[in-house]
């Protein structure tokens, strides 16, 4: 039913009367910088790309021989499955917080989005030691069946799937949350009475109105899925990402790695491209008029089935490892909570507040320059967003090998020609790790920010410009406000990515900053675990902060 | 609507005043560290007091066991050292793509073939230091001294002493036998510790070999191959399998934690005829100095006293590795796991033969 909410043959005209009345200084402005951050963005796509000038073809033939379809076959199960596994734990979830009533709604509303603070690996890693064959789960029904019981091996692809879906649903959950929130109780309510049933409702008519929000959501998952190296490490399943790496430190040949990860990229920009396609020129806006909801009441069974639903969730992607790092650290003992532990905390948030704000308004910029452009030039904008599904250490190189380039051709001669004996390079410094951080990020607060822009129907700006508000009125008071559950979201989702990343900061950090996320590699990379526990557990719970800040701000 | 601006104001601009305060902040902090640079790139005449300088190290060796070694050797020396840590693969694309410019004087890894790719790819500088000669047995350095190890990691035999009589262990190549159908753990055959492995006994046996021997291990296996060694022994100590391949430290860590597991090490191939007697797998950690380095002396110098006497048991009380020199007496817990005779083969092998291991490895299905 997005008839319901697509613009009439007409608007078109309208959008041309937008674009040449916005023609003004600030726009070309906002549009060149937007085209600046996606051409940073795109260039390490554009270094690893370069790798297909040499010819690699002895490892594709070695990759052909022996593993290549197998591990084929394997990101494509792992896409599916993580997908298919995110869309309906995410939508479903978000279907039950915002328009339901159900014992503990209010609670979960926030809670369901905490596992977006846990590391995909650190839940790899706890689900296996708790149901490995070793674990109390199997050793307790051991001792309760005896010695007919047979082990059940949880390294399966099953598995992998599941844990890979419980880490990456927040993305789905947070942005169908805020589309289901800006949907307009109205339109539902007038569905009601055109006599649709609840199912018909939520197929037809909620679900497609929030689809841009679930594909953004769902894309960002899968990006991750096919990115991940450390969960599916810890299960030892091998995906596409597992010969980049073994190509690289295994073969010693970086060139078929990148070769390999450009192909990746092929394969993510085919996929999005297909579906933006397939979504055509349907535009998904919302009616202007002031929102009210109506929670429909689960009551009875219904309303625990809904609560042990969300419960169990909670349990195994959250409260489960919690409770595991919780025991680790205990464990250890809290001599780590020293002076340098707190180092590392402080340079956590400060990177990842800076690199969360700075990446947040170059998104806006992209978001804004997209919308202004039309046609086939809009898909440039989509390419700068495409880096985030290559393997963290691939785009950390790509990243510092078009910085280094900058440095060698561009700064040392400059400071050469100034005759400055101190050369301070862009590789190793804060800005560098920055701009890397926005590079890899861009993706993830491009999702929610252009969602949402998406969703404010461009009649509302023109009303107030024809109203006499100037370009930057219209933008803090009408677009700002409109955008604010997007941006938000956005600023969550880069804050918590940037503290939990790791490939870019261990690369181009400057010497002594290091973070949380670099103590729990250093520990978890020689296999001490329990060590790890203190700093991931950190990691989580400032995690928690900003969830339950932007909760309070979108909290209506 | 109005309430709702101004909340999202306030919480604007807090955030711009937030951003702005840590900016100021974070160049406040940088900038304590570029005045050390500037000492650094004084000429030097100055630099013959060792007091003004500064090294600076792309470490693959991580953190917690390499920064007591930093700690000591800046007590000792008053050479400042800098360092940052990453896998050697993004270590090395780091320092081949900065070229002369790198910071780096030295890159540290924690296997040969790293090391010999270093080399390979031109980013080590070739050294002479007749301290090193001495303490560096001459299968354990590079050629032509661009790098050098600073500790050796034995990877052994590790079986559950409830079911394994050590007496029907022998050698790694035993283990592909059909008496141990079934009874094998192993790790992933992508970590690099069994891509050395493999890679030597290629080397030693010749590729066709070493492809049947790896092949038998596969059939053997009672469990898909594991993430990491501490897996591998739990697995054996709960029964899934008896007999497994680790790293000795990864041993020691573990019966730290939890003495009564029924678990022991073996030390294979020390006996019999040819291949079979040629000793325990040995990779190293190792350093060499980078060609980029304008500290080249002091670079040389801290590996130098890495493979002193001090250093060595620093880093066996660390990680419980072994001392590459002969000299070095080994503590009591290392003493107490037996000695045993060690692969002589050149290290540099691993590096040589390791795409040709990991091919093996893929063929045989060795996942």
């Amino acid at each position: 039913m997005t008839e319901l909410s697509a613009n009439p043959p007409e608007v078109s005209s309208a959008d041309g009367y937008q674009q040449s009345r916005q023609s003004k200084p600030l726009q070309t402005l906002i549009r060149w910088i937007g085209v600046l951050t996606v051409l940073l963005a795109i260039t390490p796509i554009l270094v690893i790309a370069a790798s297909w000038g040499s010819d690699q073809s002895d490892v594709w033939q070695h990759l052909i021989e022996t593993q290549l379809f197998s591990l084929l076959r394997n990101t494509i199960v792992l896409v599916l499955g993580v997908t298919f596994g995110v869309v309906t734990l995410g939508v479903s979830l978000a279907w039950l917080t915002v328009m339901c009533e159900f014992p503990g709604r209010r609670f979960f509303d926030w809670a369901l989005m905490l596992p977006l603070a846990m590391p995909a690996y650190v839940l790899a890693f706890v689900v296996l030691g708790v149901f490995d064959f070793g674990g109390p789960i199997q050793g307790l029904l051991q001792g309760i069946i005896g010695e007919d019981y047979r082990y059940v091996d949880v390294r399966s692809e099953g598995t992998v799937i599941v844990v890979l879906a419980l880490v990456f649903y927040p993305y789905v959950y947070m942005l169908a949350r805020s589309a289901f929130l800006s949907q307009s109780s109205d339109v539902i309510e007038a569905a009601r009475v055109l006599g649709a049933s609840r199912w018909e409702v939520f197929f037809q008519v909620a679900l497609p109105m929030a689809r841009p929000a679930i594909i953004a959501g769902a894309s960002l998952a899968i990006m991750e899925t096919l990115a991940d190296f450390g969960a599916v490490a810890v299960f030892n399943y091998d995906t596409f990402t597992t010969a980049i790496y073994k190509s690289w430190f295994g073969l010693f040949n970086i060139q078929a790695a990148a070769q390999l990860a450009s192909l990746l990229l092929l394969f993510v920009a085919l996929a999005l491209f297909a579906e933006k396609s397939a979504r055509g020129n349907r535009r998904y806006t919302q009616s202007g008029k002031k929102l009210h909801r109506f929670r429909h009441p689960l009551i009875g069974l219904r309303g625990y089935l809904a609560s042990a639903y969300a419960w169990l969730v909670l349990l195994i992607a959250f409260l489960l490892p919690v409770i595991v790092l919780l025991q680790w650290v205990w464990q250890e003992g809290f001599a780590a909570v020293d002076a340098r532990y707190f180092g590392l905390l402080s340079r956590t948030l400060l990177l990842g507040a800076i690199a969360a704000v700075l990446t947040i308004v170059m998104a806006l910029m992209v978001a804004f320059g997209r919308q202004q452009t039309r046609g086939g030039l809009r898909s440039f904008y989509d390419l700068g967003t495409l880096g985030y599904a290559m393997p963290g250490s691939v785009l950390a190189v790509g990243i510092m090998l078009s910085f280094a380039f900058i440095d060698r051709n561009l700064l040392v001669p400059l400071y050469d020609w100034m005759a400055i004996e101190t050369k301070h390079l862009l590789v190793g410094s804060v800005l560098g790790l920055l701009a890397a951080y926005w590079v890899r990020f861009l993706a993830v607060a491009h999702g929610p920010v252009d969602a949402s822009l998406q969703s404010i129907k461009h009649t509302i700006p023109e009303a107030a410009r024809s109203l006499g508000a100037s370009s930057w009125d219209t933008f803090w008071h009408v677009y700002l406000p409109m955008l604010r559950p997007g941006l938000l979201t956005a600023l969550v989702l880069v804050f918590v990515d940037v503290m939990k990343e790791m490939p870019a900061t261990l690369l181009l950090r400057p010497f002594g900053w290091d973070t949380l996320a670099i103590r729990v590699y250093e520990m978890t990379s020689e296999g001490e675990w329990q060590r790890a526990a203190l700093p991931a557990l950190t990691l989580v719970l400032i995690g928690l902060l900003p969830v339950i800040q932007a909760l309070r701000q979108s909290a209506r | 609507m109005k309430p709702a601006i101004n909340t999202l104001e306030v919480v604007v601009r807090s955030l711009c005043a937030t951003v702005m305060a840590v900016l100021l902040m974070a160049c406040g902090e940088q900038s304590a560290p570029e005045s050390e640079q500037t000492t650094e790139t004084q000429p030097a005449v100055e630099a013959q007091s060792a007091e003004s300088k500064e090294l600076v190290v792309y470490s693959a060796r991580n953190e917690h066991l390499i920064k007591p070694l930093f700690d000591r050797f800046t007590e000792q020396t008053g050479i400042n050292i800098n360092f940052i840590t990453d896998k050697e693969g993004p270590l090395l694309t780091r320092l081949k793509a900065e070229g002369e410019n790198s910071p780096a004087d030295l890159l540290i890894t924690v296997d040969a073939g790293n090391l010999w790719h270093a080399a390979q790819e031109g980013v080590l500088a070739a050294t002479e230091s007749e301290v090193l000669e001495a303490r560096v047995p001459a299968h354990l350095q590079d050629e032509e001294n661009r790098w050098y190890a600073v500790s050796i990691r034995a990877r052994t035999m590790i079986y559950n002493t409830d079911k394994v009589n050590a007496e029907e262990l022998s050698t790694y190549e035993a283990l592909a036998g059909e008496d141990w159908n079934g009874r094998l753990c192993l790790r992933t055959s992508k970590k690099v510790y069994n891509q050395s492995l493999v890679a030597t006994m290629i080397a030693s046996m010749g590729e066709q070999e070493a492809e049947q021997i790896v092949s038998g291990w596969v059939g053997n296996l009672a469990s898909d191959p594991f993430s990491n060694d501490t897996k591998v022994m739990e697995a054996i100590a709960a029964g899934q399998c008896d007999v497994g391949i680790v790293n000795t430290y990864y041993y020691g860590r573990l019966m730290k934690q939890n003495p009564e597991l029924p678990l022991a090490i073996f030390w294979p191939n020390q006996e019999g005829g040819g291949f079979d007697q040629r000793g325990v797998h040995i990779n190293v950690s190792g350093a060499g100095v980078t060609s980029a380095s304008k500290n080249k002396a002091e670079a040389l110098q801290f590996i130098e006293w890495m493979a002193g006497n001090e250093a060595q048991t620093i880093m066996m009380e660390l990680n419980q590795e072994y001392p590459v020199s002969a000299e070095t007496t080994l503590t009591e817990e290392l003493a107490a796991w037996g000695r045993f005779k060690a692969d002589s083969i050149n290290v540099a092998k691993a590096g040589e033969l390791q795409a040709d291991a990991v091919k093996l490895m893929d063929r045989v299905g060795y996942k």
